[in-house]
């Protein structure tokens, strides 16, 4: 009763997003509530940008719903996953299309905890509940920066409204544009799992593959980047904030695509990819090109769902995640053989698919750029990037391995229409200026693409049967550790807090509380004082009496 | 002259007194009368007209003339929706009181106190006379005392005491701070009081009495460190107990805090508030670190009222509308909140025979999944999230927070502001790692308990369903206090 339901639901939003994106650009909002100050408004705000972002979020949204009819099929726990799926969407599209920066946070937190809950489906499990708490955990983080910085932004614009923070931005002071886009960017890294708050995401796989297919492609992780370009004027008028948005995607993208090399979790091979594509987006936006960088969100979304989807067909029909557990899946699965081959050349940007034109876009912004080092970075990406996409497509293909059965239609449906997506949405994108390929960055970057792609062939070919990352030798551990940033995090920070809050316990217990039971028996002692002229003896109180006369007396003769 | 008000009152006062000759039908009496009650109080919601300013529904008589004191009555903006919370939980713990396996024993006495309570939390909400205020302030404490010490757990002796002992200090402090406003100005009529914005009162006797009315209504709050009564009383407590200390009894205080404090004494509250305000910051984050190393249910929920109150004292701090509103709003919030979260913690030692968290053993998914459903509810709800009823208070604190009152020092309220943001983090973090050892998991043992009864559900709907309402709407809420609230900050 579910599935249809939800499929449903999701098909109309999906229609009504096309029907937005055919609507001239419009706005229209209700005051939500007073506060007090600056009220709150609700509304929705059509653009070119939200409607074609809201488009590719239901599209993708609907494929992962179809698909995990077929994935889900024997989980009890369906209905509510399809249920969490729907609000995600919801919340992913409520950042989108809201017309007000604090509604727009309210649906950027209801990602997070529909992300916690997903990620989470196995919660019997662990690892799983681990991974959610941690996930939700980091990305807070970053969102209480975020809400801050909608504050700044909000206060010195006198309203939340987007359109009026962006009008008001000519009239801010370049303090308050800083710190107002540095506290936005703590959000929008944390959402997008950006160093130093990245390493929330390849954990995120405990969650089953339709998931992972959701957060990475359609919603969360894109909802960093459609935020910088949706004030993008706002970041443009702080370029202090665009370099350091330049260094954090360098250093992320080529961190992560090392990470993504050694792995031997499919899932987290291409969680790592993610991490790295998203920076090849934020390095567009870092260097201008905000055209370039939402034509890669739009490619990504098509060709990570289809090759977290593909994974999942994968995992399903291998029953493991790693990829020495599989091999040669060419011969019993072709047809994710196929839609996955062309989702892993679209991320190493081959052409014709949609990545390469979309990561040739950015490329060749980066290398219009003053910063060279963005330029450099992308390159170097590039190469690693189909090194460890071969890796993952010969490892998961070719070789020997167990035999396994095609996945059933309600999945292979959804591959096929994201694979021709994936393979054809580059030429859509030809209609605009910026985004056709220029020869020097396409020359460049292909043959770093070819030149990684047949460095691992080379070594795989030698002995299929192992991994090709060994020859990396001791950096490999270095390498899949993610450099140790984890473990970083886990001795200090995690740690440190439990210190603390032991400490709190035990400080309230012994010095707080026992000041407070200290003061009654204090009280106790000085009545216990207070008793001893209270002796019943007769004599007593007469001479206290006689003497009490005697200083009243002494004192009135006195005081006159 | 209306009469809404002193019905509001008289209902459970009668009530209170009938159920004393009853036995079984003291439980269904009290149903009845805590849901007239109900009716009223919501009748009162609509009879106010919100957008006209002052205190509307007003009964006005002499009560000990030659002292001048006087049973003044009536509601605003700020007063409709906590006497609404105030009914509704009373209302929502007698139904729950009424299930067959809950009926305490003593049940007319048990009845008969709630009763009490209740009227004494209506009369402190709706007075608008000094001293009558403070003696409905006071007729809660004896009988949420005497259900501590007669119904409570096992530790419910010390505890009870340690509550009544404390907050009646509290009171002494609260007393003699209101006789300084009395003494200085020789009204107690709350409106006028209001009015006068302070006028009559030099600095120095404002900052005074100030410090004493707010020092006697923080431990009510409780501010930290006033705080070491709330989790011993509220894990004591029986469950309709804790579901009334923490729903009602905490905004008492601040609720005196914005009717009282801040309102009447413009100068000492500007003097003062930066010190509440750095209180209830250190509470917010003292009581997450708390509650990450609590391994007892009911006290982990009592600690994080710590915190959440923490918020609503930032918001006062701010003295901007924005705070007020933000601090009503968060005592609505947390009312029905933690609440509900006390319901379920009860309901939670019913089956599982503890509240202590290694006890229960994690993986009550698989077992009630029902109750652990909406447990998650709650403890999402709790830690703010965006769209259910707990963000916008504490958003909206910070957000007064960024921009205060003039005349406070912005800087250290951008402290304030950032440290109550990471205490916010803090917070989902320990109710995230309460969720993990109680509800996910794999459960040790036992199929078979059950899962929510329908009774249950009856008590229980309500509160969710305002969660949810409030939080999508928070309209609701602040439309009536944000007209309510620009009359009380007159004099800053």
């Amino acid at each position: 009763m579910t599935a249809p339901l939800v499929i449903l639901g999701t098909a109309i939003s999906a229609v009504c997003a096309v029907v937005l994106a055919l609507l001239e650009p419009f706005e229209t909002y209700a005051v939500l509530t007073p506060t007090g100050t600056i009220p709150i408004t609700m509304g929705l705000r059509v653009d070119e940008l939200s409607s074609t972002v809201a488009v590719m979020v239901t599209l993708v949204a609907l494929a992962i719903q179809i698909y995990s009819v077929g994935y889900m099929r024997h989980d009890v726990r369906y209905p509510a996953f399809a249920i969490l799926v729907a609000l995600f969407t919801l919340a992913m599209l409520t950042v989108v299309l809201s017309a007000d920066l604090l509604v727009l946070y309210v649906g950027w937190e209801i990602m997070g905890v529909c992300s916690y809950f997903l990620i989470g489906h196995h919660w019997e499990k662990p690892s799983a509940s681990a991974a959610a708490v941690k996930s939700f955990l980091m990305t807070r983080f970053g969102d209480v920066g975020f809400l801050f910085g909608i504050f700044v932004l909000g206060g010195a614009a006198g309203s939340f409204r987007i359109t009026d923070v962006i009008a008001a931005v000519p009239a801010m002071s370049p303090g308050t544009l800083l710190t107002g886009s540095l506290l936005l960017l703590a959000g929008i890294i944390g959402k997008s799992a950006q160093f130093p708050l990245h390493s929330w995401l390849p954990d995120a796989m405990a969650g089953p593959a339709p998931v992972s297919a959701l957060i990475h492609a359609a919603t969360m992780v894109a909802a960093g980047a459609y935020v910088v370009a949706l004030l993008y004027p706002v970041f443009l008028a702080a370029p202090l904030s665009l370099d350091v948005l330049a260094v954090i995607a360098v250093v992320s993208m080529i961190g992560s695509a090392l990470a993504a090399l050694v792995t031997d979790d499919l899932k987290r091979v291409l969680a790592y990819s993610t991490i790295s594509q998203l920076s090849v987006m934020f390095a567009a936006l870092a260097v201008g090109g905000r055209t370039q960088a939402i034509a890669h969100l739009l490619s990504h979304a098509a060709f990570k769902a289809l090759l977290f989807l593909c994974a999942g067909a994968v995992i399903i029909a291998v029953g493991s995640n790693l990829m020495a557990d599989m091999g040669g899946l060419r011969r019993g699965m072709p047809l994710s053989f196929l839609t996955m081959t062309v989702g892993f050349a679209a991320l190493a940007g081959i052409p014709p698919t949609a990545g390469f034109f979309s990561k040739d876009a950015v490329v060749a912004a980066a290398e219009h750029a003053p910063h060279w080092f963005v330029f450099g970075g992308l390159l170097l990406t590039v190469g690693l990037t189909a090194a460890y996409t071969t890796r993952a497509w010969l490892r998961t293909f070719f070789g020997s391995g167990p035999d396994a059965g095609e996945a059933s239609k309600i999945m292979t449906i959804p591959l096929t229409l994201l694979a021709s997506a994936a393979l054809l949405l580059g030429f859509v994108g030809l209609r605009f200026e910026e985004l056709r390929p220029e020869v020097l960055s396409a020359v460049l970057s292909l043959v770093l693409a070819a030149l990684g792609a047949l460095a691992v062939f080379m070594i795989w070919r030698r002995d299929p049967a192992r991994d090709p990352a060994d020859a990396l030798g001791r950096a490999r551990r270095v390498f899949g550790s993610a450099f140790g940033t984890d473990d970083l995090y886990e001795r200090t920070v995690a740690r440190g807090v439990v210190r603390v809050a032991n400490e709190v316990v035990r400080v309230d217990d012994s010095v707080v509380a026992r000041s407070v039971r200290g003061t009654g028996r204090g009280a106790r002692a000085l009545g216990g004082l207070l008793r001893l002229t209270q002796n019943g003896n007769p004599q007593f109180y007469v001479t206290a009496l006689l003497a009490g006369v005697v200083v009243i007396a002494v004192g009135v003769v006195v005081l006159q | 002259m209306s009469v809404l008000p002193v019905l509001l009152l008289a209902v459970p006062l009668i009530g209170c007194l009938a159920v004393l000759g009853m036995r079984r039908a003291a439980v269904l009496v009290g149903v009845l009368t805590t849901g007239i009650t109900f009716a009223i109080a919501v009748a009162i919601a609509f009879a106010v007209d919100y957008t006209r300013p002052g205190t509307h529904l007003v009964t006005d008589a002499p009560w000990i003339p030659p002292l001048g004191i006087r049973f003044h009555l009536g509601v605003d903006g700020v007063s409709v929706p906590l006497v609404v919370l105030t009914a509704l939980l009373c209302f929502l713990s007698m139904i729950y009181v009424a299930r067959r396996e809950g009926t305490p024993e003593r049940p007319h006495s048990f009845v008969s106190l709630v009763l009490l309570t209740e009227v004494g939390m209506l009369g402190t909400f709706t007075a608008l006379d000094l001293l009558l205020f403070f003696v409905f302030f006071e007729v809660v404490l004896v009988p949420m005392y005497a259900l501590i010490a007669g119904w409570g757990g096992a530790g419910r002796g010390p505890a009870a005491r340690q509550f009544i002992l404390y907050t009646l200090l509290g009171s002494g402090v609260l007393l003699v701070g209101l006789l300084v406003i009395y003494g200085h100005t020789s009204t107690l009529d709350m409106v006028e009081l209001a009015g006068r914005d302070g006028a009559g009162m030099s600095r120095a006797v404002q900052v005074i009495a100030f410090v004493l009315v707010a020092g006697g209504l923080a431990v009510k709050v409780p501010m930290w460190p006033l705080h070491t009564w709330l989790p011993d009383a509220h894990s004591e407590a029986p469950t309709v107990g804790s579901v009334l200390l923490a729903g009602v009894l905490l905004k008492m205080g601040t609720y005196g805090l914005v009717r009282i404090a801040v309102p009447v004494l413009p100068e000492g509250a500007l003097a003062v508030a930066p010190f509440l305000g750095a209180f209830g910051v250190i509470g917010i984050v003292y009581a997450a670190l708390a509650c990450l190393a609590q391994r007892d249910l009911k006290r982990l929920i009592a600690f994080s009222s710590v915190g959440h109150m923490g918020f609503v004292l930032l918001g006062i701090a701010t003295l901007t509308p924005a705070g007020m509103n933000a601090a009503l709003f968060a005592n609505i919030a947390h009312g029905l909140i933690t609440g509900l979260l006390f319901f379920l913690a009860g309901g939670m030692a019913e089956r599982f025979g503890s509240t202590d968290m290694d006890r229960i053993g994690g993986g009550t998914l698989a077992v009630t999944p029902r109750l652990s459903v909406l447990l998650i509810i709650a403890a999402v709800a709790s830690f703010g999230l965006p769209g259910l009823a707990g963000f916008w208070g504490e958003m909206l604190a910070m957000l007064a927070a960024f921009d205060p009152a003039a005349g406070l020092n912005r800087p250290l309220y951008l402290v304030f502001m950032v440290v109550a943001g990471l205490g916010a983090l803090l917070t989902a973090a320990y109710f995230l790692v309460m969720l993990r050892r109680v509800v996910q998991g794999t459960s040790p043992r036992r199929q078979g308990v059950l899962d929510v009864t329908p009774v249950e559900y009856l008590a229980w709907a309500p509160l969710v369903v305002l969660v949810f309402v409030v939080g999508l709407w928070p309209g609701l809420v602040l439309v009536p206090t944000v007209d309510a609230v620009r009359f009380y900050l007159g004099g800053l």
